[in-house]
């Protein structure tokens, strides 16, 4: 697959009325891995969230195009069929539908009517992928996400991430709420998908994640916008000393905007 | 205040239609106290549902259907609820008012399981039948449907296991109103003995989209001591068909009656599946889903009723509402005096498809001692916006992604209905009714 290009141009976003984000630009490209770090409240996953479509977040000024294409003239499965791919920080719980039974539909609503997935060849794909990301095997027949670990519930989203294999992934805080053990385990199925092909904004706060994933680019954002961005030495420079420093450098008083995003 | 209402059939033809059936002089002495009965009867009231001008008068009671020499005979809209590769072996097809097709497997005959309809087990069974016929389940006068059930009931099984006999294959009976205009006043009994078990599925299949028909059925299951029945169904009559439908269950000392309602029909329904939890550690769970499309009106009841100590009842009820349908769940937990440690549980849900239609859940809990637990959830909404977000931020569309949450909402009956093509079968009707 030919790599893409993710590029977000002054993205303004609202949220029941409020503006969440400023004037964000970004342009990720296939190959490339993105972190974007930040304290709480500044934006980051209203951030994911716009990108991929969620009900909630009115976009009001700005554009987000892939490859060119309008993102946001684009019905929420459209853009999933385009490429981007969003591992939600609270994925849905939905009962009486199974993981597998999910997955299976969402591998095929990718693909043509008619050019539908083997029910083989779709049970050892999702084998491997679960046996990759140390998963008990029990997961696919249990109802998506209901009753799940925090654990389980990020091990799903990678778990699918793997399967759909987007040109664009973006992970929202994959690692909150992940013992070391498990952290670890969902690097290593992110990493596997290191190539051309595919680009990555990986979202978090801690700079944890990046000890195992080790981005080209970090940007940081406060106020709803991107202030600063650099290369992985940003981040450990972060790790070390904060953000405070960003904020004086900035003069910020307060980096949140809005509501707790 | 009595209604005078001119009942359809008189005297002379219920006498004359027992004694055309060879029914045992009991029978017909019922029925006639019966008729007597509904004259002065009024009709039942649903909570919250007008009945009044719902055709309840409008059918044609005798209608006789052919039998089959085989299975392969039966119209391919049949053959799907038969798993058609298996043996089949425990079996009865009533088409019309008729028995079309029967069969028991030899094992269970020789332990003295009786599965045959009820015009045969009258015959042959007089006494056994005479044993549970309208009496601790359900009464003759509680309205006039009841009362007019006894006096022309024209069909159904009776379902018999004798003492320690365990059946584990399912037992199913296949209700065909072939006969756009025939009547289905089918009565069911189903009677499980101390420390017996058994799995009961029936199947209710009508096609009268434009005629007028009406059911009115009674389903009495009784489970003795230690004895276990589920019991499941899916009813699926056409728009013309006015349905009562009374399905009453009575558990004795640390009896167990599970049901798995698939309640699909198309015209207007009311709906009653009440269990007396009589013995002390019995124990109840009733589940249901239904799914209403077009201007159908909907009542169900869904009620359990603690006698016995250390008693559990648990009552699930899901419904899928389109179009201008519109449906009252009404689930009700009752504990009587003396149930001490008896635990009552209910979970109503409605999931609205369209602005027009009408869905309305009744958590009723009735408690009448102290030392008890008891809890219920109720909740009438739409397809969670979220939700619908999540499953198609994978690529899955709104219209596909509707449907996963759909049946992810009716599964909790589904998945427990224990023949395949019955199972499968449902699955399709929740497919057509939705779409």
């Amino acid at each position: 697959m030919a790599s893409s290009t993710l590029e977000i141009k002054d993205l303004h976003v609202e949220i029941e009325g409020q503006e969440i984000l400023k004037g964000v630009n970004l342009t990720i490209k296939g190959g490339e891995f993105h972190a974007v770090m930040g304290p709480n409240g500044t934006g980051k996953s209203t951030l994911a969230s716009a990108i991929m479509g969620h009900p909630k977040y009115e976009v009001t000024k700005g554009e987000i195009l892939l490859d060119g294409e309008d993102v946001l003239e684009m019905e929420v499965d459209e853009r999933a069929q385009a490429g981007l791919f969003l591992a939600m920080q609270y994925p849905s719980e939905i009962s009486g539908v199974t993981t597998s039974d999910f997955l299976r539909s969402s591998i095929n609503a990718h693909r043509e009517e008619g050019d539908e997935i083997s029910l083989m060849k779709f049970i050892k794909e999702m084998d491997e992928a679960m046996d990759y990301l140390e998963m008990d095997k029990n997961m696919a027949q249990r109802y998506l996400n209901e009753g799940f670990s925090g654990g389980e519930k990020k091990r799903n989203e990678i778990l699918q991430l793997m399967m759909l294999k987007p040109a664009i992934g973006i992970l929202d805080e994959i690692d909150s709420g992940l013992d070391i053990d498990a952290l670890k385990v969902v690097s290593k199925g992110i990493n596997k998908l290191r190539d051309e092909s595919f680009g990555c904004l990986i979202i978090t706060h801690y700079q944890r994640l990046l000890d195992y994933i080790t981005p080209d680019k970090v940007h940081v954002m406060m106020e709803g916008r991107v202030v600063k961005s650099g290369g992985p030495e940003l981040a450990q420079r972060l790790e070390a000393e904060g953000y405070d420093w960003i904020k004086q450098e900035l003069g910020i008083e307060d980096e949140t905007v809005g509501q707790k995003a | 205040m009595t209604v005078e209402t001119k009942l359809p059939y008189d005297q002379d033809y219920v006498r004359s239609f027992s004694e055309n059936r060879k029914e045992p002089e009991w029978m017909k002495e019922l029925r006639l106290q019966a008729l007597d009965l509904a004259e002065g009867l009024e009709m039942p009231k649903p909570d919250k549902t007008s009945i009044k001008r719902w055709k309840f008068d409008d059918y044609k009671h005798d209608v006789a259907g052919e039998s089959i020499n085989s299975l392969n005979d039966l119209p391919e809209d049949i053959q799907v609820f038969l798993d058609m590769e298996d043996q089949n072996e425990n079996l009865v097809i009533q088409r019309n008012q008729s028995v079309a097709y029967k069969s028991l497997a030899s094992g269970l005959e020789e332990k003295g399981v009786i599965l045959t309809d009820i015009q045969t087990a009258l015959q042959e069974h007089s006494d056994l039948v005479r044993r549970y016929y309208m009496k601790d389940a359900v009464q003759i006068d509680e309205h006039k449907l009841t009362a007019l059930h006894t006096a022309l009931m024209n069909g159904g099984v009776f379902v018999y296991v004798p003492t320690n006999v365990q059946i584990e294959e399912p037992l199913q009976a296949i209700f065909w109103q072939e006969a756009p205009e025939a009547a289905t006043f089918n009565h069911v009994i189903v009677v499980a003995e101390a420390n017996s078990s058994l799995t009961y599925v029936e199947n209710y299949i009508s096609q009268n989209k434009e005629e007028h028909a009406v059911a009115n059925i009674v389903a009495e299951v009784i489970a003795h001591d230690n004895a276990n029945i589920n019991f499941g169904s899916v009813d699926n009559f056409a728009a013309g068909t006015t349905v009562y439908v009374n399905r009453r269950g009575v558990a004795y000392r640390d009896a167990r009656i599970e049901w798995n309602l698939g309640q699909m029909n198309d015209g207007n329904t009311v709906s009653e599946n009440i269990t007396h939890l009589i013995g002390d550690n019995s124990y109840s769970y009733a589940k249901t889903v239904s799914v209403g499309r077009g201007d159908q009106s909907q009542n169900y009841t869904a009620k359990i009723v603690h006698f016995g100590k250390q008693s559990e009842g648990f009552i699930l009820q899901h419904g899928v509402m389109k179009d201008s349908a519109s449906s009252i769940f009404n689930g009700i937990g009752k504990i009587e005096h003396g149930a001490t440690k008896a635990n009552a549980e209910q979970e109503s849900r409605v999931l609205m498809l369209s602005r027009d239609a009408r869905g309305d859940a009744n958590p009723i809990l009735l408690i009448d001692e102290d030392d008890v637990t008891a809890g219920h959830a109720a909740s009438v909404g739409r397809v969670d916006p979220v939700q619908l977000y999540y499953l198609m931020s994978r690529g899955i569309s709104q219209q596909e992604a509707e449907r996963l949450i759909i049946h992810g909402f009716l599964a909790p009956v589904v998945k427990e209905i224990p023949i395949d093509a019955v199972r499968e079968q449902l699955t399709e009707v929740i497919e057509r009714k939705v779409y």
